[in-house]
């Protein structure tokens, strides 16, 4: 096979159509005649995190409540460390988002006085199941915007310091895309799969994360040069056992406790309770020898059960099936409790891509919302919503009298021969689905994964990064042999850019922050003194150098300088 | 955590490829669509909710405690049907109404 190259242009380009990513194009019309492409990598119905639905709005600003206050959760969740400037533009717009979406047609409980019926401070109960084809619907609907399925995109073009576009290929037909366009507004959503998963066999993609989001986002723009942060804080869901399916709806839904196989409510024990804090207690109490650990559900009436097995088929189904077949449903047995492994993602914990006020990235041309962008974390669903609207606003009015670069023909021709290398590459020892299952194994073992109670050293780390550097080595030795193959190889290979610039941020932050997201064993203990900072980093010549930055306020209008 | 198309009851219809989040599926010589990759499933039901023919059956693997179930799905108006079949044949069925939000 050889991939022959096709130009498009297009004023803006959006790199995955996700909940970011739809609201951005939404968004972009409403506010001008900019044409659009949406670059997917599978079909924008049910792509991304939302494919089998969600079951709650986790950010919104319930009666009684502000956007200051959530600022200040967040805040506190992360441990001071987050972008306040980021947080707080994002906690403006929760509201008026969450409207625009029950507008497109998404059903959200309603008492009778026609108030959201809140779930706790900052969640509103919804029907998700179809929260994806709603957003695709809405979408198509766009006159000037194209959305292009299975286009698998793989790096930006950089011209004197700028992006102009992207390269992509179609996983249907032999064609290397040569995007151009003014802007690009990057929504690929986070990193699955960089460590040994909780169930490593045939159901390894039975995860919390959606296993298809590869970290392309990140590696596009780590291999551009664009400066990332806080991959150092990982995050790690406290889930289901072997499902993976959420806790939280049992959790604040019918307010069931943690308790351990001795049925004593052990978080109390762990300090105040935070999202990293019902994860470490859970991680401990095992350690201990007093695991398995359970949310207690034991007894719960009839009708909650029923009603459980309801709102987890609308977005984890394999949990109700797992309750049906096994006789027991809730009410009569608890449900067992684990920790997944560590994920990388913008929208729960903080890591991507630094960006100013207006989510520029520090690369001219390139905007970044959602998962995939860094410094605030705790947006969600709704949170993406609102940060690929700012990241709309501030793309339009940033192509206003910028005109379309054409990309420099010896470069096209440089990406086409590499890409097509993997086609001509001799069939070797390895397959890429064994450099993805020793990536895994390295960070586990190395980068503190499932297996080491999530706890890493300096020492192991720089075991896993030199063997991070040899497996980037052997995957550009991969053969493919169809379209699919070359996907998976270029997800292996961006998969392992993260892993490389992951490690880095772990054995930056000299200090303990966020026990088990980041559980630094040189430096146990938190550090507010020398550590209320940003650890970010960029990669040129090959490596990746760490910059530690000031802590940016609400009020801040953060600009990039240096 | 995977999915098993009854080559049967599958026209060939190609609506459940078109969506699979990790373009898992595909054409078999016989115009009927296969999971090619059953391994790569996230176990989303997007292919199990386009289905019209019942031929998409939703498993979980034995590492998962599978135990030999699965499931189906059948769309009427605003209800979605879900289909549980035990190894014995017997049939639990709960109908999810999709104007109404989730009690939790």
């Amino acid at each position: 096979m050889n991939l022959k190259t096709k130009n498009l242009e297009t004023d803006i380009l959006i790199v995955g159509g996700g909940t970011a990513g739809c609201f951005a194009a939404i968004t972009i019309a409403e506010n001008s005649d900019a044409k659009v492409i949406i670059a997917e990598k599978a079909n924008i119905k049910r792509s991304g995190c939302l494919a089998a639905g969600v079951n709650a709005l986790n950010a919104y600003i319930v009666k009684g409540q502000t956007p200051e206050n959530y600022l200040t959760y967040a805040k506190n969740d992360a441990e001071g460390v987050v972008r306040e400037d980021l947080v707080y533009t994002i906690a403006q717009k929760l509201n008026q988002v969450t409207k625009k979406v029950e507008d497109l047609g998404l059903v959200i409980l309603k008492d009778e006085a026609g108030q959201y019926v809140s779930r706790g401070n900052r969640n509103i109960k919804i029907n998700g199941e179809n929260i994806k084809p709603i957003l695709a619907d809405a979408v198509s609907k766009l006159p000037n915007v194209t959305v292009i399925n299975r286009m698998n995109i793989i790096d930006y073009i950089l011209q004197d310091g700028k992006i102009i576009g992207a390269y992509g290929f179609s996983l249907d037909t032999a064609v290397l895309y040569v995007i151009s366009a003014k802007a690009v507004i990057c929504t690929t959503g986070g990193a699955a799969g960089l460590y040994k998963p909780n169930n490593p066999g045939f159901s390894k993609h039975k995860m919390w994360y959606s296993p298809f989001n590869t970290g392309a986002g990140y590696a596009m723009g780590i291999r551009a040069g664009a400066e990332m942060t806080t991959f150092e804080m990982r995050f790690i869901a406290l889930r289901c056992k072997d499902t993976i399916a959420p806790t939280g709806t049992i959790a604040q839904g019918i307010g069931a406790q943690q308790t351990n196989s001795k049925g004593e409510e052990y978080e109390k024990n762990y300090g105040i309770p935070k999202t990293s804090i019902r994860m470490y207690s859970t991680v401990m109490e095992n350690q201990k020898g007093k695991g398995p650990c359970y949310l207690q559900t034991l007894g719960i009436s009839q009708e909650q059960e029923q009603d459980l097995y309801k709102a987890y088929l609308n977005m984890s189904p394999a949990q109700t099936l797992s309750w049906l077949e096994n006789g027991k449903g809730p009410a009569s047995e608890n449900v067992e409790i684990e920790g997944t492994e560590p994920y990388i993602v913008g929208g729960h914990t903080a890591s991507g891509y630094w960006i100013d006020t207006n989510r520029a990235t520090t690369i001219q041309g390139l905007y970044a919302a959602g998962d995939v962008a860094g410094g605030s974390p705790q947006k969600y669903v709704t949170g993406c919503f609102a940060e690929g609207e700012i990241a709309a606003v501030a793309a339009v009015a940033y192509i206003q009298g910028i005109v379309i670069t054409p990309p420099d023909l010896q470069d096209v021709e440089r990406k086409a021969g590499a890409v097509n290398a993997f086609f001509r590459n001799e069939q070797g020892l390895y397959t890429v689905e064994e450099i993805e299952e020793a990536m895994q194994k390295v960070m586990d073992q190395y980068a503190g994964g499932i297996s080491s109670g999530y706890v890493f050293n300096l020492s192991k780390l720089q075991v896993a990064k030199r063997q991070i550097k040899d497996l980037l080595q052997l995957s550009y030795k991969l053969k493919a042999h169809d379209l699919h193959e070359l996907m998976l190889i270029y997800e292996v290979i961006d998969r392992l850019y993260v892993c490389d610039t992951l490690i880095q941020h772990l054995g930056a932050r000299k200090e303990t922050r966020w026990h088990t997201f980041q559980e630094n064993a040189d430096y146990p203990e938190r550090d507010d003194v020398n550590w209320l900072k940003y650890v970010n980093s960029r990669f040129s010549e090959g490596e990746v150098k760490i910059i530690l930055r000031d802590l940016v306020k609400k009020d801040d209008i953060y600009e990039h300088k240096d | 955590m995977s999915i098993k198309i009854d080559r049967h009851k599958c026209t060939g219809c190609g609506k459940c490829r078109e969506v699979c989040p990790g373009s898992l599926l595909a054409e078999d010589p016989a115009g009927k669509t296969q999971i090619k990759y059953p391994k790569e499933c996230w176990g989303c039901t997007s292919c199990v909710k386009e289905c019209n023919f019942n031929a998409i059956q939703y498993y979980l693997g034995a590492d998962m405690g599978g135990k030999g179930s699965f499931l189906y799905t059948k769309q009427e108006g605003q209800l979605l049907h879900w289909i549980i079949v035990a190894p014995d044949g017997s049939k639990q069925i709960l109908t999810i109404d999709k104007r109404q939000a989730n009690a939790y």
